[in-house]
């Protein structure tokens, strides 16, 4: 409605706001091609704060999404953690032979990037009878023709999955936490990458995606979790989840590192069934964990079988 | 006092239930849970029953150079050893204890165990060996012989997969 009285001004004060405001929104927000996912992405909520359809949305939002970038159906499972389980992992140094077969294992199940190249697991090589407490000196480049070497023993680390963990308590969107069964997960969604975690972390255990994953269609496991391997985005922190698409299940199956080991010195269980072959080692083993002096109450315990 | 039942319980379960896999196959017994399923034994392919071959042969117990059968076989586990020592003269589809008593090669754990008895038991525990399957459901455990060959145990080294890339080298 125009005023009589300023007959000369053709846009109004208010009409003009208004259109600015819309114009830039345009300009700032996708609005068209990129379709109504980016908002729901953007105004996602926490995942524990989520209600069970809210979660079903999401995943159908992001397996929507999946399908379209690698043209593949990818099913992201939201398994809770099971009641009465508390994860725990061993690992028997007297057997390691470095190989690194869980390496590898890891990777094709865990769907890393392969360009830049994301490993979940680090073997470090130490000289044996010599102090190796100084992580910082141990050798991880090794690459003789053969393993295992007469002069060196191994230690393969990953995530410890502490039960007083540093880096939850470091992560500014709480995108990372400690759930019931132990495990240490991170919510790709909520992680903005600011890497604190990773500089929390006394084990050098977590992962950063500088670029988006470099990881074919063909080379995917379709089999994921919402919390653990499910295709991740650049600029987001990732790491071991103990395997949480296979183990959260009942029947769960064993993590692929557990599976990849030629020498079956990896044991994985449940720290709270004292039948359990985790609970075997503790309980009649030589057994320590890293850096226990850092109060990180880790659940991955290694251990000498043979030897000890 | 419960818990060392309980524990013998599960030890002869797992035996139990090992036994019931391996030799019936066929029969199905719904109420025994399978939880301990053992692979058969990785024969070389053919060689299986031995008594195809040794049936109608004289038993030459005494120890010599193996020539034209068998002759990839030093043996390299107990010195002064003899194929007699774990092989059943009588019925070569099956092998011997110490003590004479006879069992066949899906339970060759126990003739291992005759003198690896702390291995034994911890391959029943879970702890030594490899094992797939679920975690909380059925395990696939292996015989001491699908990593071990019998006649020379003793792991061979093998070739470790390739070191992750250096940062200087990242392009």
């Amino acid at each position: 409605m125009q005023d009589k009285k300023t007959p000369e001004r053709s846009i109004q004060r208010r009409t003009f706001l208004k259109g600015a405001a819309l114009g830039l929104a345009a300009t700032a927000l996708p609005s068209r091609d990129a379709e109504a996912s980016i908002w729901e992405a953007f105004f996602q909520k926490h995942f524990r704060e989520m209600s069970e359809a809210e979660i079903r949305k999401v995943i159908g939002r992001l397996e929507q999404e999946y399908e379209q970038k690698y043209k593949k159906k990818i099913t992201v499972g939201i398994e809770k953690p099971l009641p009465g389980v508390l994860f725990g992992y061993g690992l028997d140094l007297s057997r390691c032979i470095g190989c690194r077969r869980c390496v590898y294992g890891c990777v094709d199940e865990n769907n890393q990037s392969k360009d830049p190249q994301i490993h979940w697991i680090t073997v470090l090589r130490f000289k044996k009878g010599e102090k190796w407490v100084d992580l910082e000196e141990s050798e991880k480049y090794y690459n003789p023709s053969a393993v295992p070497e007469e002069e060196y023993f191994y230690m393969p680390v990953q995530c410890q999955q502490c039960e007083n963990p540093p880096c939850v308590r470091v992560c500014p969107t709480q995108a990372t936490w400690k759930d019931e069964d132990g495990i240490v997960v991170i919510d790709y969604n909520w992680c903005i990458g600011c890497r604190y975690c990773m500089a929390a972390c006394p084990y050098g255990a977590r992962r950063f995606n500088w670029t988006d994953p470099g990881r074919k269609t063909e080379e995917l496991n379709t089999e994921t979790h919402y919390l653990g391997n499910r295709p991740r985005f650049k600029g987001v922190v990732e790491k071991c989840t103990f395997c949480i698409q296979r183990t959260r299940k009942e029947p769960g199956r064993y993590p692929a590192c557990v599976e990849a080991c030629p020498v079956g010195a990896r044991k994985f269980g449940n720290l709270l069934d004292p039948m359990s072959e985790i609970r075997y080692a503790i309980e009649h083993k030589r057994v320590f964990r890293l850096k226990e002096d850092l109060n990180t109450n880790p659940k991955f315990y290694y251990f000498f079988a043979y030897g000890g | 006092m419960k818990k060392t039942i309980m524990t013998l319980l599960m030890l002869f379960g797992l035996l139990l239930s090992a036994a019931t896999a391996a030799v019936r196959a066929d029969t199905h017994e719904p109420d025994v849970p399978k939880k301990l399923f053992v692979p058969p034994p990785p024969f070389t392919p053919g060689i299986y029953p031995c008594s195809q071959c040794h049936a109608g042969m004289p038993v030459d117990r005494n120890p010599r150079k193996l020539q034209g059968m068998h002759d990839n076989i030093a043996l390299k586990h107990m010195p002064g050893g003899w194929c007699f020592d774990c092989h059943n003269p009588n019925n070569r589809d099956t092998l011997r204890l110490a003590n004479g008593k006879i069992v066949r090669f899906e339970e060759s754990y126990n003739l291992c165990g005759q003198c690896h008895g702390t291995i034994l038991r911890e391959w029943k525990a879970g702890l030594h060996g490899k094992r797939t399957g679920m975690w909380n459901g059925e395990k696939q455990y292996l015989l001491c012989v699908h990593c071990h060959w019998p006649h020379d145990p003793k792991f061979k080294p093998i070739q470790p997969l390739p070191p992750p890339v250096r940062p200087s080298d990242i392009k």
